[in-house]
Formats: C-alpha cells, structure tokens, sequence
C-alpha cells in the first residue's frame, strides 16, 4: 500500500479528482494549503504599495492505494495537473504500514 | 414646521447613522484577521459614547448660544430647551430635535475616521478616553465656529456644506498627528499588513456611498431643490473619483483594482462635502475626477514621509477634504444657491483665501490639540497594547473573542 500526497494547482483539483475515479480510486482527501516552491510567492498591490506574498494557495490531495495502480494514478495525476507553467506542484509517494476502517474493523487493502 | 422636511431630515439622519458601522466594515476588511472585531469596535461602539456625549453636553458646545464666536454655550446641556418645535436658528422648519439627531451621526463619525490612522495597535481604555475628550475639545469648538450661529468660520464667510472642515479635515489631520504619536506597528517596513477581506470593504464603502446621500442632501434640512442638488453633486463626484482613481493606479501600477475603486468613491464623497450645496454637476466631475487624483497621491505620502496612518485616513480624508474646501472657493456658484457666496470661477477670488485660511486654522488647532490629548491619555493609561497582544492581535487579547473559527 501507498500514500500519495499530491501538490496542485486549485483549479486543477477537478480535473485530478474525475482522472483517479476512472482508476477506481474510491476515496480521497483535500485540503486548502499554502506554499512556496521554485515559483517563490507573487505579488499584490494594496493602494499603491506593493507586498510579496510567500504563501501562494495550493491543494493538497492525499490518497491511499494498493501499489499495483501506483503508476497508473502518478500518471493521470501528472497528466492533468499540467500546464506547464512554473508552480505545477509535486507528488510525493510514501510507504503505508497500515490501514484500518473504523466501522467494521477491516485491515489492510480491504480497508481501502 | 414643515412635514415633508421633518420627514427628509429624520431619514437623512438615519442614513448618516448607517455610515458609522459601514465604516466599520470598510476599515474592518482592511486590517489582518486577527484585528478584525477590534478595528470594527473602534467605529461601533463611538455610536454609544459620542450619542451620549452629544445629548449631554456635545450638542450644547456646538450649537448652543454663542460666546465670542468660540464656542456654544452649555445653555442646552442634556437637551435642556431642545424639544419638538422648531429651533429659530438652525433647521427652522423641522423640529428641533430632528435637528439635533442629524447632528448627532456626524459627531459619532468624525471620531470614527480617525481609528483608521491608530488601527491594529491602540488600547480600548485609552481610545475611548481619547475619542471622548477629542469630541469635546476639538469636535465641539470647530462644528460650532463653521455651523454655530456667531461661530467666528460662518461669520467670515468660509463655506462648508456638509463638513469639509468639520469632519473631514478636522479627523483627517488628526489622523496623522495620532500616527506620528503612537508610533508605527509592530514589524512595520517588513511585514505585509494586507487587507484581510475586501470584498467587506467594498460592502463597507457602498454602505458610506448610500449613508453620504443622508450627510449631503440632508444637509440642506429641507427636501427641496438644494437637497436634490447637493444629492446629484455628490453621487456624481464618487462616480468620477471611483474611475479616476483606478486610471492612475492603471497607469502607476498596471491593473485597476476593487479596493481602489473603493477608495476612489470615499475620496470623490469626501472631496464633494464642503461644496455639495453650491457646486453644480459639471463642476462636480472636475471635483470628484481631481479627488481620485489627488488622493491617490496623497496616499503615497505616508510611505514618502515613513508614518503609519494604517488605513490612509490622511491621505483620503485630509487631502481629500482640503481639497474639497478649495475646490468650494473655486467653483461654488450663487446660481446653485444664492445663500452662499460665489466662487473664483464665478468672479469672486476672496472665496478662495477665506476657505484657505478655515483649512488652515481647523488644521492648525486640530493637531495641536490632538497631540496633547494623546499626551494625556499616554500618562493617565498609556496608549499602545503591550507587544504581546499587538502580537496576538486586537481580537483575542482587548475583547476575548474572534471574527472567524473553522
């Protein structure tokens, strides 16, 4: 089992999720980060003045999946978080020691 | 008494009143988050402390008898003689009282502009010991010498008519005397102070455009021909602000942006006060399209000059409201209103230097006095939050609560 934590684009968050449901991916988590990269923050202007801004809004996906669709999903994450344009994000892969549903008490790929 | 005037009056009033929590909103989305409740304490609750000053004594110093053209007398103190007739002075067709409430929105905003200069780092003790005594010492004496019968600005001929001077110059000077002696914020020149929440001053400044038909056209305190003209004047002088302004950060900058047309609209209203009884259409597009200019100029100084006026409260509301009080000597016209005086536009230079010298005097005793204010109030309970709760934010550490939870 894998853990994919995946750093995208927000408006690209769409497009991610409808490609991992075409794998059979059933279930994932979102969340509304902030960061810097190689693209380094943006500017904004307030009245005239002008502010650096470190912190650019990111989406963070983290899904767990059975290792045999681990190229797949790296695949159509790359796919379509793309544009090109610097600022695209990042997927990191980490190892999962182990995965329990709550409900029912299911370990492992079952639980998935 | 006249029916349809008392009417526009005691909505004119409550237009006005609607002003003060706008500016709150407006103010409000300007500061971090973490300031948020305290930055729109500052503008609310000076609706419970200036009412109650104003019925108390406030009124009285500002319009009560005459003394040597100073100051009221306190002849009226806790509305004493104030009642459902008409004043033979002031509003002579409404009841006296409605007069009197009018005036009451525009002493609780006064105050109010000025939190916008100390925003993010004020004590509440020591702001509303200050805003009590400001409204007393400073607010009072300057409304009664422009709008007070005998008051020595109305004898001389200086023109103000909805409180270009009284409000706008006087809060706007202040605003940078209240910078300059509590000091920048914690971190100023390397932390980014942005605005936490447009989008709420922007619903802050549409509430300031609505109330502001209340502060002009009400100002004529009758609904007639002059109110209907001074309503025009100023919605058409926002209008020309609004789009002058994002020309010259389009220009300066690259891009329009929302909170410039914000602050655009508030200049153009701030720009037209003084004049909005007698200045016509056309010259009001000049007034308001020069305001946008102007003002946007004006809030580049701070960063010239290296005070922190938190929320450019001088450069909207001080070089707005002068120039608004100049604009007055030129283009006011006796065509608009034949009580008035014309303007140099209209063959009359000396209009110009009388409005120059009411500029000059309010500023001159509004600093002044603003800085011995704070002076005092620094002794009696110190002015600035201790670092830590700068820190920590207005929100948390003056009033144990927050503007936003998960």
């Amino acid at each position: 089992m894998k853990k994919v934590e995946a750093i995208i684009k927000p408006f690209k968050l769409d497009a991610v999720k409808e490609g991992l449901a075409t794998l059979g991916v059933k279930g994932l988590t979102v969340s509304e980060v902030k960061g810097f990269g190689r693209q380094h923050g943006h500017k904004e202007i307030y009245r005239g003045a002008e502010y650096h801004v470190d912190f650019v809004p990111k989406i963070k996906i983290e899904v767990v999946l059975d290792a045999k669709i681990l190229p797949d999903v790296i695949k159509v994450i790359s796919d379509r978080a793309f544009t090109g344009q610097i600022g695209d994000g990042k997927i990191f892969v980490l190892p999962v020691e182990e995965v329990i549903r709550i409900r029912t008490g299911e370990k492992g790929i079952e639980a998935i | 008494m006249n029916a349809g005037d008392t009417t526009f009056v005691i909505i004119s009033a409550a237009l006005v009143m609607l002003m003060t929590p706008g500016l709150a909103l407006f103010y409000g989305g300007m500061v971090r988050g973490k300031n948020v409740l305290g930055t729109i304490m500052q503008s609310f609750i000076i609706l419970g402390v200036i009412t109650i000053e104003w019925v108390l004594w406030g009124y009285s110093m500002s319009f009560g008898p005459d003394h040597a053209g100073i100051i009221g007398g306190l002849d009226w103190i806790g509305l004493k003689g104030v009642g459902l007739e008409p004043s033979t002075s002031y509003g002579t067709t409404v009841p006296h009282l409605a007069f009197m409430i009018f005036q009451c929105m525009f002493a609780v905003i006064t105050p109010a502009l000025i939190t916008g200069a100390f925003a993010e780092r004020m004590k509440f003790s020591a702001f509303l010991i200050f805003t009590l005594l400001w409204a007393t010492f400073v607010y009072n004496p300057i409304c009664h010498w422009v709008w007070g019968i005998g008051g020595w600005m109305l004898k001389l001929g200086a023109l103000d008519f909805a409180g270009g001077t009284v409000v706008h110059i006087s809060s706007g000077i202040a605003a940078l005397a209240a910078a300059i002696v509590i000091g920048k914020r914690k971190g100023f020149g390397s932390t980014a102070y942005i605005p936490h929440n447009v989008p709420m001053t922007i619903t802050g400044a549409a509430i300031l455009w609505f109330g502001w038909f209340g502060f002009n056209a009400g100002s004529a305190l009758a609904a007639n021909g002059l109110a209907a003209n001074a309503f025009v004047v100023t919605h058409v002088a926002s209008a020309a602000a609004a789009l002058s302004w994002i020309l010259m950060e389009t220009i300066h900058r690259g891009k329009p942006t929302t909170l410039g047309a914000a602050s655009g609209a508030v200049a153009g209203l701030v720009a037209i006060t003084p004049g909005s009884g007698f200045v016509g259409p056309v010259s009001s597009i000049i007034i308001g399209g020069l305001a946008g200019v102007i003002c946007y100029g004006g809030i580049m100084l701070k960063s010239r000059l290296g005070y922190d006026d938190s929320l450019d409260v001088v450069g909207v509301h001080c070089v707005g409201g002068t120039w608004g009080a100049l604009a007055t000597g030129l283009f006011a016209s006796k065509a608009i209103n034949p009580a008035g005086y014309d303007g140099l536009f209209f063959g009359n230079p000396m209009q110009l230097w009388i409005q120059f010298v009411a500029v000059a005097v309010t500023m001159i005793f509004s600093f002044v006095m603003t800085v011995i204010i704070l002076k005092l109030v620094d002794l009696i309970v110190g002015l600035r939050m201790t670092e830590e709760d700068e820190e920590k934010g207005m929100d948390i550490s003056l009033h144990n609560e927050t503007g936003y939870t998960i």
